[in-house]
């Protein structure tokens, strides 16, 4: 069956098993982002250590309402991009996006993404494609607000 | 009588298609909008063939033909609601179109049905979108308060509070009279019985009533009624106000342009009478005949047989889907008082999830909030799954939909 290749096993364990989630203390941005079509809604905490692109994503923190591939790339997400500086995570976030937007068609870098490559089944569904960039869209805007514009 | 639903379905041209390789079309989104048959589609095949041309600006064969046709849609759609004026049915683009119209007016209107500040505008907390945000607007922009009814655990209105929620302040009650997420049907006298007392107006939204209830307006004792075409088998960019007449004939005008005038200088403009007075510019005309045919067709099955077949579906939708474990239904629980059209959520999936391994089964439903978020919010869920049925749907069907759900759970199970 199809789904099969959108409801990749690494999906669903994110989605039953989700890394870093719950909100944490101590933050320097808090965002709440929805989907308007479909009422999914997250909220995203990062905490960052040092100024502008070469600043550490020291946490992410979320939490929210969300369907299983909303949910299971926010859990992807915080594996990605805890640790690194916020140069690295951007970088990380355009492969995903591009993959994303790629209709199926962008073959991904498993060394770039990780666990995130299990999503690119879900860029033939199009109308999935928001569900799994709610996350991605809420730590860009959460960084964006605590070292302005990168 | 039972309807005769093989044959109905075949009438339906869209029920043979196959999705996702070889799974047979189940329908179950026909809240959001319903199918079309073959005379539907033949009607605007046939208007833009034979008859187009524009309306009541013609002295030419086709002009008339097409006045003829336009108008003996009015015609149709008034005996189908029982108007006692045909002049009482204005074609809009759709409920939402409908309403607005209402909305807007009345902001313009001359005493005693102005709304202004201090006046209070009453909905209810399972309106569809289209039915709160022109109020908001209409408040925002007047001065005036919006004000609504709660709805029970149950998914029924709680009309308790009645006499403090309707009050001398009410200029206009405006509300659902049967809801797309909960499949409630409102008794909506207790309502207008209350707004009669204070002396205020009654729209009542028939977008999910019109497609599967007998109606008559005489005996709903509203002022304003609002449907829209596509949900009833007719096709999309069609919708229809109903208002009393002498309300019409008072009211000031909607949108301004052609069609809608009586005479015009430069320097003014007086207006026609209802309905062209509501109906500025080139109306949706091949739109309003598939209306008409979509009517005809309707009123040829009867509605009181396909309401009759939807209550079996009803019934049995929701006995098969209360055997489901984790599953809660949104909404009444019992098929009295309530559509074929019915909202749940599976415990641990959401419902996006749901709708999506439906969809590789070839089963078509809606998930989301179904622009009722303040509802969802209230029975505190993010969303919901809607199965929705109408006159060609069958238990078989149901079936299927249970059997979907079983694989649901096992793709999310554990
Ligand atoms: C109860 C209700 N009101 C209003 C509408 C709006 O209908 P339309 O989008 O055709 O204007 C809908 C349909 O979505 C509805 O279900």
């Amino acid at each position: 069956m199809n789904l099969d290749s959108m409801y990749q096993e690494i999906i669903l364990d994110h989605y039953k098993n989700p890394h870093h989630r719950g909100l944490r203390e101590p933050f320097d941005a808090e965002v709440h982002h929805v989907n308007p079509t479909c009422g999914d809604e997250i909220t995203v905490r990062v905490y960052l250590d040092g100024a502008a692109d070469e600043a550490k994503v020291v946490d992410v923190s979320y939490d929210g309402q969300g369907c299983s591939i909303s949910q299971a790339s926010t859990s992807v997400l915080t594996d990605l991009v805890i640790g690194r500086t916020v140069r690295e995570a951007f970088g990380t976030m355009d492969a995903f996006v591009t993959l994303m937007q790629g209709r199926g068609q962008v073959e991904p870098d498993e060394d770039v993404l990780e666990d995130g490559v299990a999503f690119a089944g879900v860029a033939k569904y199009p109308a999935r494609v928001k569900c799994a960039l709610l996350g991605w869209m809420a730590f860009k805007d959460a960084v964006a607000r605590v070292v302005g514009g990168v | 009588m039972a309807l005769d639903v093989e044959t109905i379905r075949k009438d339906f041209p869209i029920l043979d298609r196959v999705v996702h390789g070889d799974k047979p079309l189940v329908y179950l989104d026909n809240a959001a909008t319903s199918q079309k048959p073959r005379k539907v589609i033949e009607a605007l095949v046939e208007y833009y063939e034979r008859h187009n041309a524009n309306v009541h600006r013609g002295i030419h064969t086709l002009a008339e033909e097409a006045t003829a046709l336009y108008e003996s849609a009015r015609d149709r759609v008034a005996a189908f609601i029982s108007a006692p004026s045909r002049d009482e049915v204005i074609f809009t683009k759709n409920s939402s179109e409908a309403m607005n119209l209402v909305a807007r007016v009345l902001a313009d209107a001359e005493p005693p049905h102005r709304i202004g500040p201090g006046d209070e505008i009453v909905i209810t907390e399972m309106e569809h979108h289209s039915n709160i945000v022109p109020w908001h607007q209409l408040a925002e922009r007047t001065g005036a308060a919006v004000r609504w009814f709660q709805v029970t655990d149950d998914g029924r209105l709680d009309l308790s509070t009645v006499d403090e929620v309707i009050t001398e302040r009410t200029r206009i009650v405006s509300m659902v009279h049967v809801s797309n997420l909960l499949g409630t049907i409102n008794p909506v006298e207790t309502v207008i019985r209350r707004a009669r007392e204070v002396g205020a107006l009654v729209l009542l939204d028939c977008s999910q009533s019109a497609p599967h209830l007998p109606l008559d307006v005489r005996a709903l004792g509203a002022d304003f009624i609002a449907f829209t075409g596509h949900k009833m088998l007719g096709p999309t960019g069609i919708g229809v106000l109903w208002g009393r007449l002498d309300l019409l004939r008072v009211l000031p005008p909607f949108l301004g342009g052609g069609e809608m005038i009586e005479l015009v200088t430069m320097e003014r403009s007086t207006f026609a009478q209802p309905p062209h007075k509501y109906e500025a510019g080139t109306p949706p005309i091949a739109e309003a005949v598939g209306l008409g045919a979509a009517v005809d067709y309707l009123s040829g099955i009867g509605m009181e047989a396909i309401a009759a077949h939807e209550t079996e579906l009803t019934r049995y939708v929701l006995s098969e889907l209360n055997q489901v474990d984790g599953l809660r239904i949104i909404g009444p629980n019992t098929a009295e008082d309530r559509v074929a059209e019915v909202s749940f959520t599976l415990d641990g999936i959401h419902p996006h999830d749901v709708g999506q391994v439906l969809d590789e089964l070839g089963i078509a439903v809606r998930v989301g909030h179904h622009c009722a978020r303040p509802a969802v919010v209230r029975y505190g869920i993010p969303a919901t799954t809607r199965a929705s049925f109408y006159l060609y749907n069958t238990p078989a069907e149901i079936d299927v939909l249970v059997r979907g759900l079983a694989r649901v759970k096992k793709v999310f199970g554990g």
